[in-house]
Formats: structure tokens, sequence, C-alpha cells
């Protein structure tokens, strides 16, 4: 019952635990990768115990962009799947006053991410199959004066997976893009969430393991959101620029 | 946020917390807001409520380690039951004690010190338990086992959680070769004929019995008991043989809302028990049982709490000592025929022994009910409790909601002493639930 492995970047984050789960539960083998992979002991034992599966830890950071090719060579197999849970939110109103704080914003969600992932479809492209799991955000469907930093970052990663499953389409590697949404998380801890509109990490491994069995491209995890943002898109700059949503 | 126990009464506005590690479980604690550990809600009355602050497990819910030799399971206190048996069960591993839900959780099982259908002779779950580890007051963990710190382990497990947060325990499983049961079904036209059964069956492994609350006079008790064993793998017949684990379980309808007040009443529920009881009778004998319907009924009805409508449900559970088990069942049992109120599910069952300073069972039989909450039903309580005092009886407080302080101190001098080691350790003032302080403990 063992599939090909899933390899996790950005593993300590509830949603990439969570889709570790739901692959596992499939029978993948899982390589969780992180920048402290000691702090993810537990998580191992519990994801082989549960599933019966080989999980292996491996020291990674999104933002030590020359250590990327070195961190492939060392993974025990290039996985079948790879997903990037890479992502930082920052305060918005620090990432105004202070460049270092946005850069690390836009480093976290957009360079770092595409700089893993690149080098990883070249080796699925040589290869000739694999596929590329982005977590990007709704926050990147359109630029909000509340987290404009964070969410062009998104819109970067958004844009830069679009071109990369343009540019793989027919080599036999296949590109999804995530869209969450609110999920419970972590990072949202202590924010005031709709609860409608928020998912559980959990749901949000079970709608990957789904995408990715369907070989979508694009998804929300909550229905709901496609609708929000089609009309947050919809609504004409002159008014949106005055709106405080 | 809006709390319950599993009974849904009483709700209380909890402020709820989950820590995702001990550091921040320990900074929690250092504030100094007495604050009580929540598994997975799964007690039916106010054991895991505190308004100030309550503390959910979920984030610990790793399991860390297997010793596949000793059948040993090390985990975090949030683990479900179900888990563990779903990925352990396909394996040959089954839990040595199990409560009447697997969407409970470790932690909660071992506050609670649960027993299952082979109590009378395993003991409940403590025996099973070889270490726990418990955060005090000061944010410090303690490893509490039969050795070590033997005193905290006694008090912790069948302690409520009042001893401090239950973080990690070491747990045996054991071994079984299918997932099915070997049940055997006696249908017992009274109490006595039922005692009978759980006499002559006091082997068989497994024993518990359902019980008709509403029929009375000669037929006061009448029963189907069910007597079980795991099935050995040649004994399963052929057809099951290619999945001896058993099918997985059934995900489960859910009840979608609340059934409305008149929906169990006496007649429908009388009913019922004819109904149950004419077909437990027709199946008796012996049939092979799949894990999940055995152990776990009503799991497979995700919601069933809801069936008792808004008001919500309590519990009775109380064990009666051997010798006055007969004639204390059958005060119990006519008290609740002629007050009419219809248990949709009642349960009795013959205990043995158990370990703890603190523990829940003794020899002899336990009862429990459950009811829609009343006013009737609460008068019909306090006569049922007054009752259980008559006969040297106690009380589950995993089930209680409602119990009033005097009696439980009455009926268990046990109390009075948990009470006392609290304020010597210094665990009173840092943990103490709905429960806790109603009862005063």
């Amino acid at each position: 019952m063992s599939g090909g492995a899933v390899l996790i970047l950005g593993a300590r984050s509830d949603i990439g635990l969570a889709i570790a789960q739901a692959f596992a539960a499939e029978g993948h083998a899982i390589q969780l990768a992180a920048r402290d992979p000691d702090t993810l002991e537990a998580a191992r034992n519990d994801l082989a115990l549960r599933h019966g599966v080989d999980v292996s830890l491996h020291a990674f950071d999104a933002l030590d962009y020359d250590s990327h090719e070195a961190f492939l060579d060392a993974l025990p197999v290039l996985p079948e799947i790879a997903v990037c849970t890479v992502g930082f939110m920052g305060e918005q109103t620090e990432s105004e006053t202070d460049m270092n704080a946005a850069r690390l914003v836009m480093r976290s969600n957009f360079e770092g991410p595409a700089s893993i992932l690149g080098l990883i479809a070249n080796r699925f492209e040589a290869r000739g199959n694999g596929i590329i799991v982005g977590i990007s955000s709704v926050a990147g469907d359109r630029g909000r004066a509340t987290n404009y930093v964070y969410g062009s970052a998104k819109a970067g990663f958004t844009a830069w997976l679009a071109g990369l499953r343009n540019r793989l389409a027919g080599s036999g590697v296949h590109v999804l893009t995530v869209k969450p949404g609110f999920v419970a998380t972590a990072m949202t801890e202590g924010m005031d969430l709709p609860e409608r509109l928020t998912a559980q990490p959990q749901a949000v491994g079970r709608a990957v393991l789904r995408a990715v069995n369907a070989r979508r491209n694009v998804i929300y995890v909550k229905p709901v959101w496609w609708l929000v943002m089609l009309v947050i898109r919809s609504i004409p700059e002159a008014i949106f620029k005055k709106m405080r949503i | 946020m809006k709390l319950s126990g599993w009974g849904r009464y009483p709700v209380a506005d909890c402020a709820l917390s989950a820590p995702r590690d001990d550091a921040a479980l320990a900074a929690l604690l250092a504030e100094g807001t007495p604050l009580i550990a929540r598994g997975n809600g799964r007690a039916y009355g106010d054991s895991a409520l505190n308004r100030q602050r309550t503390v959910s497990t979920r984030h610990f819910n790793r399991m860390l380690d297997f010793d596949t030799k000793t059948g040993v399971l090390t985990a975090e206190a949030g683990v479900l039951l179900g888990d563990v048996i779903a990925a352990f069960l396909p394996h040959g591993w089954f839990p040595a004690v199990t409560p009447g839900t697997r969407f409970v959780s470790l932690g909660g099982m071992a506050a609670a010190n649960v027993h299952g259908k082979n109590h009378h002779l395993d003991g409940g779950f403590r025996n099973f338990v070889d270490w726990v580890e418990v955060m005090g007051e000061d944010g410090t963990v303690t490893r509490a086992s039969r050795d070590e710190n033997p005193d905290l382990f006694d008090w912790t497990l069948g302690g409520m959680g009042l001893t401090g947060v239950i973080l990690r325990l070491a747990m045996r499983l054991r071994r079984v070769e299918t997932g099915w049961i070997r049940q055997r079904a006696i249908a017992a036209p009274d109490l006595s004929a039922a005692m009978a059964a759980f006499e002559a069956g006091h082997d068989a492994p497994y024993s518990v019995a359902w019980i008709d609350c509403l029929s009375s006079g000669a037929r006061l008790g009448r029963s189907v008991v069910m007597l079980g064993e795991h099935a050995p793998l040649d004994h399963l017949p052929t057809r099951f043989r290619r999945l001896p684990y058993g099918p997985p379980p059934k995900r489960g309808r859910s009840m979608p809302f609340n059934a409305p007040g008149f929906a169990l009443n006496r007649w429908t529920v009388s009913a019922f028990n004819a109904l149950y009881y004419r077909m437990g009778a027709r199946k008796a004998g012996t049939t092979y049982v799949p894990w999940d319907s055995y152990f776990y009924p009503l799991d497979s009805v995700l919601g069933w709490n809801r069936i008792y409508g808004r008001r919500g449900f309590i519990q009775f559970q109380c064990v009666l000592p051997e010798g006055a088990a007969r004639e204390g069942l059958t005060a119990l049992l006519k008290t609740i025929a002629a007050a009419g109120q219809g248990s949709f599910l009642a349960v009795l069952k013959k205990m043995g022994a158990d370990g703890g300073r603190f523990s829940f069972p003794m020899p002899g039989y336990t009862l429990a009910l459950d009811f829609p909450v009343t006013d009737k039903v609460l008068t019909l309580m306090d006569e049922l409790d007054r009752i259980t005092l008559d006969h040297e009886g106690r009380f589950y407080l995993a089930k209680d909601a409602r119990l009033r302080p005097e009696t439980l101190h009455t009926a268990d001098p046990r109390a009075g002493e948990f009470a006392s080691m609290r304020r010597q350790t210094g665990a009173a003032p840092a943990f103490a639930s709905l429960q806790s302080e109603r009862l005063g403990l």
C-alpha cells in the first residue's frame, strides 16, 4: 500500500502536518523538511505509528537559496509529490515602516518557495513526472490595505505557479495551486475569524489529497471562497480603494 | 465559548485555551487562574468545564512510541482511543480496557479511570497504564507510576484531572487474533435471571446487560445479557476470515438536529424496549460481531446525544457492593419504573475490584441510565441517590452533572481525603472544574 514519497516543505506548520497526515494515511512515505527538524521528532513518530509509513526529517531553510540544490541532493529519494507550505504573514503595519520586515515577508512567501520549487520542477521535468503543490493564499487575489505586503508576495507566488503549470503542461509534471482561505492554525490563533469561512487544517489536508488525485489546477479549500473572491475581485478600483475590508 | 459535556447539561460559558506544548501550558498555569483540562468532551456532565479557563488537549495528539514486543503505547493525552484502534488493530492489538465510546481521549480515560465490559476480570484502565506524566501547579512535569511517585499515580487515575494536567501516558494493548467478538446473548426475564447469567458467565472476558427499566412486577429487571470474547482466527466462520480485523468502522449517520422533547416518552421507550428484548431473545445464542458494533454501538450515530433534545440529558451511574446489590437494584428499578421516566439505554454490569485512591469501581453491580433533563427527573435522581446511599453504593463522576456534595461525601469518605490531599499538594487552587467546585473536591 505504499505510494511515492511526499515532501513537505515547511513541515512545522499546521497545514503542512495535516497534509502529511492525509497522504500518510494513503500509504505515502513522508519527507518532513523544516528549519529545526529536531522539533519534528514527535510528529515523525506519530505519522509512522498511525500509518505504518517511512518518515524522514530534513533540515531546510527556505531563505537560504544557496543550500537548496544540496538539500535536494541529500533527500533519500526525489519525491513523487512536493508540497510547499512555507509562508510568513508578518505584521502589516511593521512591513509599512520597516523595509527589512517587509522583505522578510516577500522572501518567505515568494522568493523562497519559488527558489526551491523551481529546482524541484526542473528535476521533475527531467524525470518526466511529479506533482508540485503550492500553498498560496486568497490574500493574493487582490491587494488590500490590511495585508498587502503579504498579499502581494502571495500574488507573485500564485502567478509564478500559474506560469510553471503552463510551462510544464504536457511534460508529465502537474502543478496545483491551493488557496486555503482562513484556516485555524498557529498563524491565525487569537484572530477573530468567521466560522463559516474558516477551515480546520485537517480539512486542508483532505482537500489537497483530493485535488492531487483529481489533478485539479487551482482550488479554494472552502468552495465559498471562490465566490467571496470573485466578488472582491469584481469591485471597481474607484470604489474598492475607499473600502475597508 | 459555550461548552458542555456529552450530556449537553449543564452548558457553561468557558474561556477555552488550546496550548501547543508544555511550555505554553506552563505559562497558562503561571497566570494563576484555576483551570481544568478537557480532552474530547465525552464526560457527560461538568467534569471538564471551568468558566475561567478550560484547557483543550487537542494539540497534544501525537503517538510517540510503540513497543511491538510488549504492546506498550506511549502517547500524548489528547490522542483518541479510536485512533489507537485504527492504528494498531490491523497489526493485532486492541485496547486492554475500553469504555462504551471510542471517541474518548487517553487523558480522559486515565482521569476517569474508565472501565469496560471486562472489568469483572481485568479491572479498570489503571491496571493497564504503566505511567502518566502530569504537569503540576508550578509547571513542572512529574512521571508517576506504581514505583515512581506512586501516590500521585494512585490519585491521578480516577482523579478527574484534579491532580494536574495529564500530558502523556504509557498504556498496554492486548494481542488479539481478530477484530471479531464471539457473542453469546442470554435473554433474562427478570433481575434474578440477569444476575444469575452474570455469575454463570463470570469467566467470559466481556459481559454486559442491556436492561429494561420500564418493565415492572414479575418482569422487573428483564435484560439481555451479552457475553463476549475476542474470536480466535480459527473459530471465525470462513466468510469472515478474509477480513480478520473486521470491516473499518462505519462512518456513521449523524443526528442532524435536536429531537423534539416529545420524541422520547414512556410509550416510545417502552415500545423500543419490548422490541429490543424480543429481538434479543430471538437472537439468543452465539453470533460473531465486529468489534465496533460490539463495543461502540452508539458511535455509529454521531451526535446521538441530541436525541434527548435541546435541554440535554443526564446520566445516573452507581455501583452497589455485592452483598447489597440484589436488594439495591430492585429498589432502584422499582423506583425508576414507577416514575415512568424512560431511559433509552440502561446498562447493568458486574464489576470486580479496582485500585487507586479515588477510583469508582468496586466488586458488585453497576447500573447506568440516562434521562432527559426535566424537573421530574432531577427529583427522581435525588431518590436514586438516596437508595444508592442506603445500599452503600458509590457514584461515577465521569457521568455526574448534579450530585449533591453531602451525598458524595457520605457515600465515599475517600472524597474528603482527596480534597485534603489537593489542599496539601497545592493542586486545589490550580485545578478546578465546575464539578469539583460543586462537590467540594
